[in-house]
């Protein structure tokens, strides 16, 4: 699979730090298929015309998205598709998720957009309360399962406190949504295009350091990757990483430098982190006995603790170190100090270091 | 006054574009209860909203160049003098009436025609729905039932909006509008297996007593926070106007519902969406104790529609025919015009907000008692069928005995009703069972073989 990197004015400075992830996951007749070298942003535009092309009660909506959207990741699509399919709405988080619940009660694929994670969060009565409970509560008789709420997540390099967080863990608190977040071009494309058509509502992040920055190859075609499914994208005996989105190109760089130093990791991309796939972390740890979980998001109360908790209940006897943690700090995302909070590649490899000679 | 002239005449000069329904409004409607006061409403039809709003500005002092600031979404003409806009008009904006408080029928009034039958079917489902609220309100209180909440004050608001609807509408109820799922066929005997909370139940006994739902009568499961309906009723009613269908989504909430940001919400996309959505704030005065000076400043609700672009009407909410008339004619302006309409019904909570309040700790029993006695909905309601000569003494009696004995047989074969099986626990959370929650309930009936005492007996497992 080839992978380049593209350069893209400002994101240059980023090029040195954050590389991206590799995909290794998709179908196996990938080859005889159309490829065309996407990257990440270009892929979900793609998966978006897709499913507005295939799916006539479909949408698009949220702010800006109409011109192409802040990030470009709507482009060419109300030109296709029409505008009263693919709209601008008024700047209110909780009234585009609102719409969409009503919009996908109705029998339609509503998907929305929120222009930053960051700004999530006045919707977040409408996800926790009413599109996570929309079937529960009401015996099955009505359901939003046609919700997709697409966010850029992540830091940028620059994005300071409200360009920049990763809110994921709130979401998996919640029963009744899936949260979604992709590693790489050919993993959103499938993966949102799973989302959109899955019969349950669901936060889909973004990475919105890699909209630009990860470049692959990616088939042409219509195709899907299956939810609740994790990955392993990288063998290994030592030592298991987990991670999700973005993070995933710093954990590979990492797995490249330990090998150096002699010490073999086997990655994990998470995928879906609610309802999560126990089954392939737990099958790698038993394998490794020691475990390492990395994200952008604090460390405290972090999907990480989640993951750990679990693989020690179901590992504990096979675990010959303590699970590690290397995350974001408890602090608010901080611009000028955002090397500092972020868990860089020196950070897991000391980690990696520690937890093998434990 | 001048402005408002202005805006009359340029409705009048629109009259050949309106459907027919609307036409004849105007012909016969006097000034203070026009549905259609505002001319900017029809800027939609009109080539430039700009020329539409200079003309109002007449009575206002423009600079002597008479010159205008074109800005985006129209243009706006210059004024040398500084006035800031007042908080309020001068006068309240009046309420809408049919009936008077003894159920004649106010002089002039342009309400829309009620049959003989429709009206005895309105005032029956009004004793209905009275009636249910007092009989579970007294079975919560004998500990059978764990909470209600009563609709009493308000039966108006509930079967007279639900009677000037079609089935096809989409309901998005708040929680004390039982009175249209009534309306819509849900019968008693399914009331009380949703306030039973058993194995009937089609919520399958998953929340609260009150919060019914029923996809057969398009009125969507009730969830307890009080607004998150309102911005949901666009989605759906973009829904209805994509796929072409002749029917809206009504939406409803209370005064207190108005402060959320859900109404904002709400409100405003559905007015920049263009959907043919109703809602109806049942302004009844109170929010648990909060009184409505403590819940906005603004002239109750129907001044916001204006701010958002949207027509709005104030309507006696105890008046059962303004209410069913208010509510026809918004049904029809949004499906035909495409187009959302708001609704402020004043009435009255006479209840308590719900089993757990006792509103007689913050508001005076004089003013419930008023409200309950003299401006009672459904004693004002039945004046006016019985004047009509479509309703006597003997079709009371009959009614009121006969609601009774179901309502006794209902809760009594609810009460007797198995629950819902320990599965349905863990149904639905998804379309499918993820692992975890197989896990779990596998742990579950585990714990529940060793520890049964711990568990309720009457659960099926």
């Amino acid at each position: 699979m080839s992978t380049c990197v593209r350069k893209f004015g400002r994101w240059v400075s980023l090029v040195s730090k954050r590389g991206f992830s590799t995909s290794t996951c998709i179908q196996e007749d990938a080859s005889q298929q159309s490829l065309k070298s996407l990257n990440l942003c270009s892929a979900v535009n793609q998966a978006l015309h897709i499913a507005l092309d295939t799916d006539p009660r479909s949408y698009v909506f949220g702010e800006d998205v109409s011109f192409g959207g802040v990030f470009r990741c709507t482009t060419g699509l109300a030109d296709r598709f029409g505008k009263q399919r693919v709209f601008n709405t008024p700047l209110c988080e909780q009234g585009i998720v609102g719409f969409g619940i009503g919009l996908a009660a109705m029998g339609n694929r509503a998907i929305a957009e929120i222009q930053f994670a960051d700004y999530i969060f006045p919707a977040f009565d409408q996800i926790v309360n009413e599109a996570a409970k929309f079937r529960y509560r009401s015996g099955n008789q009505f359901n939003c399962g046609g919700l997709t709420i697409r966010a850029p997540y992540g830091a940028v390099g620059h994005g300071g406190h409200y360009h920049s967080q990763s809110p994921e863990a709130f979401f998996c608190h919640v029963p009744g949504i899936k949260v979604v977040i992709p590693r790489s071009p050919q993993q959103a494309k499938g993966l949102l295009l799973s989302c959109i058509r899955d019969p349950n509502p669901i936060v889909f992040f973004e990475p919105k350091w890699l909209y630009r920055l990860a470049v692959e190859e990616v088939p042409e075609d219509d195709y899907m990757l299956p939810l609740s499914e994790a990955e392993v994208i990288r063998q290994g005996t030592d030592i298991t990483l987990v991670g999700w989105g973005a993070q995933l190109a710093i954990m590979e760089q990492v797995c490249i430098d330990a090998e150096k130093e002699g010490i073999s990791c086997e990655l994990i991309d998470l995928k879906t982190l609610i309802p999560w796939d126990k089954e392939t972390v737990e099958a790698s740890v038993k394998k490794t006995g020691r475990l390492l979980i990395s994200h952008e998001a604090p460390v405290t109360g972090g999907f990480g603790a989640e993951i750990s908790a679990s693989i020690v209940e179901r590992c504990f006897t096979r675990l010959e170190a303590p699970v590690a943690r290397i995350c974001g700090l408890d602090t608010p995302f901080p611009l000028v100090f955002e090397p500092y909070y972020m868990p860089t590649k020196n950070k897991i490899l000391d980690a990696i270091k520690s937890t093998v000679n434990y | 006054m001048a402005t408002w002239l202005l805006g009359r005449s340029r409705i009048l000069t629109q009259k050949h574009h309106l459907p027919f329904f609307l036409a004849s409004f105007l012909k016969h409607t006097s000034p203070s209860i026009h549905p259609f006061q505002c001319p900017l409403s029809f800027s939609r039809y009109e080539s430039t909203k700009a020329e539409a709003q200079l003309e109002l500005d007449h009575d206002v002092v423009q600079d002597h160049h008479n010159q205008v600031i074109d800005f985006p979404g129209g243009k706006v003409a210059f004024t040398s003098e500084m006035r800031f806009i007042s908080d309020s008009t001068e006068k309240r904006v009046p309420c809408y009436r049919a009936l008077d408080d003894n159920g004649d029928l106010v002089k002039r009034t342009n309400n829309v025609q009620v049959s003989k039958e429709m009206a005895v079917k309105m005032y029956s489902e009004m004793v209905t729905l009275q009636t249910m609220d007092s009989i579970f309100y007294e079975v919560q209180r004998q500990g059978r039932i764990s909470f209600y909440l009563t609709s009493m004050g308000e039966e108006a608001v509930n079967i007279a909006s639900a009677a000037a609807l079609s089935p096809d509408d989409i309901i998005l109820p708040q929680y004390r509008e039982p009175g249209v799922l009534l309306w819509r066929g849900f019968t008693l005997q399914q009331f009380a297996h949703q306030c039973f909370g058993n194995t009937n139940d089609l919520g399958k006994g998953r929340q609260m007593p009150i919060h019914y739902g029923s996809n057969k009568h398009n009125y969507f499961t009730v969830s307890s926070p009080i607004a998150t309906q309102l911005p949901q009723a666009v989605g759906a009613a973009y829904s209805l106007k994509m796929d072409g269908k002749s029917a809206c989504a009504v939406t409803f909430c209370g005064d207190g519902g108005s402060s959320e940001g859900d109404f904002h919400a709400g409100l405003n996309f559905a007015a920049v969406m263009e959907a043919p959505v109703v809602f109806i704030c049942r302004n009844n005065g109170w929010a648990i104790s909060t009184r409505v000076e403590e819940q906005f400043r603004s002239d109750g609700i129907v001044v916001k529609g204006q701010a958002y672009g949207i027509w709005s009407i104030r309507v006696d909410g105890n008046d059962a025919l303004a209410v069913y008339s208010a509510v026809h004619t918004a049904r029809e302006i949004a499906i035909r015009e495409k187009r959302p309409v708001l609704i402020e019904a004043l009435t009255y909570r006479v209840g308590h907000h719900s089993t757990s309040d006792d509103s007689t700790k913050y508001r005076p029993i004089d003013e419930i008692e008023h409200w309950k006695m003299a401006r009672n909905p459904v004693n004002r309601f039945k004046r006016w069928v019985e004047r009509n000569g479509w309703w006597n003494d003997k079709d009371e009696l009959e009614l009121r005995s006969n609601i009774r004995k179901q309502l006794m047989h209902a809760i009594k074969v609810a009460e007797k009703a198995q629950k819902p099986p320990l599965e349905d626990m863990f149904n639905d959370v998804y379309d499918q069972l993820p692992s975890n929650l197989q896990e779990q309930e596998r742990l579950l009936r585990k714990t529940i073989e060793k520890h049964p005492k711990d568990y309720p007996s009457d659960v099926p497992l």
